[in-house]
């Protein structure tokens, strides 16, 4: 393999995960704050905020692995390897 | 047994059966057929011999199905949600077994020449199957119950969001697909890293963690199957 294109390709999958998990890390903080806010002001609705906040992380979750899925593809699979 | 072969990471490495025009992916396939003959051996036994008062395996498969029911019922809806279960259960109970089967059976101790066994779902062929089918399957029902006029919702609201409705069609079954591979490799690759540094106890929570996992996401595959079901069932007025 080309160093150059090497050297791009895991500086750039560090990056997709890296900056990718930003977004969605502060869109579970945020989540997660709201849901012990609500489960401060409502005990016994507690189940079901648990309910959406596990669903909703893993859609949010779903988008730092599309980062992963990045970063894998560009360092096990390289389309410029050849 | 040397514990480094059990530790081994081999992302993108296939077991190649070859016909003269195909390669397909052995160890993916072994493993899907070994779920597809789990699930079909409980059913058998469970279902066998239907009793009014359910014992043994019979209690197990009434409760998946009733979980499943419910899936189907919340994205669905009451009225049109039962020809509909058999097709989220299936993709359900397959991607659940699928993604256990990967976190607890000791796979890799079973040795291949080349690849090693795993969860089928960690494989971004079987994930883009099942996404595709949700798709043929949303489209399907879209268009069995209102003929060609479901093609109206592609200018809904209004006429200029006609690419954004056509560019979603794309993006459903690509996040689908990638999200759970993503989340399936994601975990093995976890769990692989942690023992081949260390290999004792230390990554235990972290297989708890995708245990919890694998589980959601065979959640969220079923439930989104189901919303976009549910959104080409439901009525414009």
């Amino acid at each position: 393999m080309n160093p150059l294109i090497a050297a791009a390709s895991v500086v750039a999958a560090g990056l997709a995960v890296g900056l990718g998990s930003i977004g969605p890390g502060i869109g579970q903080g945020t989540a997660a704050g709201y849901a012990v806010e609500g489960i401060a002001r409502q005990p016994e609705a507690e189940g079901k905020i648990r309910g959406a906040l596990l669903l909703s992380f893993a859609f949010m979750e779903s988008l730092t692995i599309y980062g992963l899925v990045v970063a894998l593809a560009l360092i096990f699979a390289n389309p410029f390897a050849s | 047994m040397n514990l480094a072969t059990i530790a081994s990471l081999s992302v993108g490495q296939h077991l190649y059966w070859r016909t003269e025009s195909v390669a397909v992916h052995g160890e993916t396939l072994i493993t899907s057929w070994f779920i597809l003959g789990v699930l079909g051996i409980v059913s058998i036994l469970g279902n066998g011999n239907l009793k009014s008062i359910p014992e043994g395996l019979q209690n197990v498969t009434e409760f998946a199905l009733e979980f499943v029911r419910d899936i189907a019922k919340t994205q669905i809806g009451e009225e049109e949600h039962k020809e509909w279960v058999p097709f989220i259960g299936t993709i359900f109970l397959f991607i659940f077994v699928s993604n256990w089967s990967g976190a607890l059976l000791p796979w890799r101790v079973l040795e291949l020449p080349n690849g090693e066994l795993g969860a089928p779902t960690n494989d971004i062929n079987t994930t883009a199957a099942l996404a595709l089918l949700t798709s043929i399957a949303y489209f399907y029902a879209g268009i069995s119950k209102k003929g060609i006029s479901y093609f109206k919702r592609y200018v809904e609201p209004a006429p200029f969001l006609l690419p954004i409705n056509v560019l979603e069609d794309f993006t459903k079954p690509l996040s689908l697909c990638f999200r759970l591979f993503g989340n399936i490799l994601a975990d093995e690759l976890v769990v692989g890293v942690l023992l081949l540094l260390v290999p004792l106890l230390v990554p235990v929570p972290l297989m708890l963690l995708g245990l919890f996992t694998s589980a959601i996401q065979a959640l969220v595959f079923a439930t989104l199957a189901g919303a976009y079901i549910g959104e080409s069932l439901e009525d414009h007025h």
